[in-house]
């Protein structure tokens, strides 16, 4: 579907992308996971013959986005990182607005976005600025999806959206995949990746891993422990301090550590944080998460 | 299906034009209130100026000239003075525009060959009233002076200089006006309307969304500029109607060819606009670009309020580049005197060329891309 290939951009001097090479599969649910940053946004732009590459070959459903732009942009549906409809328009004018501009009409595709258009539809008449973000997200992927394209591409759509309706979103999603929708998404949340078919790690323009979330995680080697006490302050200073540390991240209540050698060592530390005054600590073994794999990955490459 | 992609847009951008309530009161109250503005109180006509008379002479001449000077409408004698030190200082304090002092034999000497004397002295702080005033008053002496001269008793024929304005008889300001006002509002309205509208878009990450679409980039900009088409020209009409009902502007040629040209303008202007929205990367810029090099360019250059001939050489120069000065040149042909099409063929001429320049201009520039 997706074939990209060394492609590289760059932002006057400063580089966006640095060599990317991966492939989307048809129908698949792709996610490009990195922090704010990355070269997230860039690269789908490149995908959608929005911004031209520097170098590299990037192939759309083998359409070139250089050449064949105008080909791309009938069969892609895109939802941009910030809200871009029309706030002064209603739900259902701004929908309608798209449908025709695509060439279609609400009823020709409405079973594709029946069930996401529902949950908006008792406010159609309500103006898209005055919509929740839940709901306005809701009300872009509608319009992103009104003309049935192939490809989907959705650049961060859970970005300030709460849990539950981030939760909604990505059930949304596959569901959309039952009518073979190809789409790919972004977010800079780790816990999303487990949603996706297959995912990239992105960090500073670079892929640090094309998997399944599964595999991902099972890239994790080391024996991984979490590390808690009371008294959390400047817990994390005392665990470096101890020679058979290898790293150690702060990850909500706990601290994600690991031993040198990937070996459990974790009597010593337990000895060492006790003759530095922190008694009662708790250190148990844990699985690694997408997110752990994906601090290793950033401290090898 | 390209037609009903193309109404749709345009029926978007209407919404958008219509739920903006302040904008769109400005937009109508705007060019009224210039026009109200610009017809009272900016005014270079002469009517009941004040004069004061010195009148040495106390003779029947003397007062036959002060007669004729009141009843032409244009001055009005505020006081009369009777040493030269008081109409001065009556000068000095603005009491009086202009002073006429008759020299002490001034009926009597009329009758001789090196002739009667009057001096006018004006405040000439203000210099055009003051020129206006003196041409004025030496038109209604010369004829004065015709007339009382007895055909057969007169040595020579006297050179007769009749001047007459045409056109705008009184020399009123606001005739002036309508057409500078017309230029300047349609100008603003449309390029600065369009060029913020269309900046918004790539402001608010819309354009990239209508990029994707199957919207070719002609559609998109005739889609934004469908609706101020007609905008502009209801704003074009209710300064006329202002100028010629509240300010009795002639308009004594034909209606068609006056809609012609003024669509011809707003086209014009509207090209501008979008020329000026694919320079400029956000509304901010659009505005000031707009505001800066359209709209003063179009009051100082265009002559709307300062005559092209006054100007040094190299600005009357800069002053062709400006789409406004024909504008208001041919719609002060077609509305003061009646021109047609073959009087102002040179004018629409050079419009329509500005005119494809810049949609030539706009149509290059216009990305298909976000860089």
């Amino acid at each position: 579907m997706i074939d990209v290939d060394s492609l590289s951009k760059k932002y006057g001097q400063v580089p966006a992308l640095c060599d990317l090479s991966f492939k989307v599969r048809k129908g698949e649910l792709f996610g490009v996971i990195g922090p704010d940053g990355a070269g997230k946004s860039t690269l789908f732009r490149i995908i959608l013959s929005l911004l031209l590459p520097d170098s590299g070959k990037v192939r759309v459903m083998g359409l070139d986005p250089v050449k064949d732009y105008k080909s791309i942009r009938k069969i892609v549906g895109y939802m941009p990182g910030k809200f871009s409809l029309y706030e002064d328009l209603s739900v259902e004018e701004n929908l309608n607005f798209f449908a025709s501009v695509f060439g279609t009409s609400i009823e020709e595709n409405y079973h594709l976005i029946k069930d996401i258009y529902q949950q908006i539809e008792p406010f159609r008449k309500r103006p898209a600025g005055k919509l929740s973000g839940g709901m306005k997200q809701k009300l872009a992927l509608s319009c992103a999806l009104i003309h049935k394209p192939e490809l989907l591409v959705l650049d961060e759509p859970t970005t300030g959206v709460d849990a539950v309706s981030r939760s909604e979103f990505w059930a949304m999603l596959h569901q959309l995949k039952e009518f073979g929708i190809t789409i790919i998404v972004s977010t800079p949340y780790m816990d999303e990746a487990s949603r996706c078919d297959r995912v990239a790690l992105m960090q500073k323009g670079k892929i640090l891993e094309v998997a399944t979330p599964g595999e991902i995680v099972n890239g994790f080697q080391k024996t991984l422990f979490g590390v808690s006490i009371g008294n959390m302050y400047r817990l994390i200073l005392d665990c470096r301090d101890f020679e058979m540390v290898e790293t150690v991240f702060p990850f909500g209540e706990e601290l994600h550590l690991t031993f040198k050698g990937g070996g459990d060592h974790s009597e010593e530390l337990r000895e060492f944080l006790k003759s530095r005054g922190r008694d009662e600590v708790s250190i148990r073994v844990i699985q690694p998460g997408i997110e752990d794999r994906f601090m290793a990955l950033m401290g090898t490459s | 299906m390209i037609v009903k992609q193309l109404w749709s847009f345009i029926r978007k951008e209407a919404m958008h034009i219509f739920r903006d309530k302040r904008t769109l009161v400005v937009l109508f109250v705007m060019p009224l209130a210039q026009i109200l503005i610009f017809g009272y109180v900016i005014s270079t006509e002469i009517k009941d100026a004040r004069i004061g008379v010195l009148d040495n002479a106390r003779d029947y001449s003397s007062r036959q000239v002060i007669d004729r000077l009141v009843s032409s409408g244009y001055f009005m004698v505020q006081d009369y003075y009777s040493g030269r030190e008081q109409m001065e200082n009556a000068l000095r304090r603005g009491d009086i525009q202009m002073a006429v002092v008759f020299a002490p034999d001034f009926g009597s000497s009329m009758e001789r060959p090196d002739g009667a004397q009057v001096q006018f002295i004006a405040d000439a702080s203000d210099a055009n009233t003051a020129r206006i005033l003196v041409n004025y008053a030496e038109g209604i002496v010369a004829g004065y002076e015709i007339e009382s001269t007895d055909v057969t008793n007169r040595r020579k024929k006297p050179l007769v200089v009749e001047a007459r304005m045409f056109y705008n008889p009184s020399l009123r300001g606001v005739f002036m006006s309508v057409p500078g006002i017309m230029a300047m509002i349609l100008i603003l309205v449309s390029a600065m309307m369009t060029s913020i509208s269309i900046t918004r878009e790539k402001e608010y990450g819309s354009m990239e969304v209508l990029l994707i679409s199957p919207l070719q980039p002609w559609q998109i900009i005739l889609g934004k500029v469908a609706p101020y088409v007609i905008l502009s020209l209801v704003n074009a009409f209710s300064i006329l109607a202002i100028g010629v009902f509240v300010f009795h502007v002639p308009m004594s040629g034909s209606y068609l060819l006056l809609t012609f040209v003024s669509l011809l303008y707003i086209l014009l202007a509207l090209s501008l606009g979008i020329f000026i929205s694919t320079v400029a990367p956000n509304q901010m810029v659009a505005m000031f670009i707009s505001l800066f090099a359209l709209m003063l360019p179009t009051i100082l250059l265009s002559g709307f309020i300062y005559p092209i001939e006054n100007m040094p050489v190299w600005l009357q120069w800069f002053s062709h580049l400006m789409p406004p000065r024909y504008y208001i040149s041919a719609l002060k042909d077609i509305m003061f005197k009646g021109a047609g099409l073959f009087v102002v063929w040179k004018e629409v001429l050079i419009m329509t060329g500005f005119l494809v320049a810049f949609l030539f201009l706009s149509i290059r520039n216009f990305k298909v891309r976000l860089e």
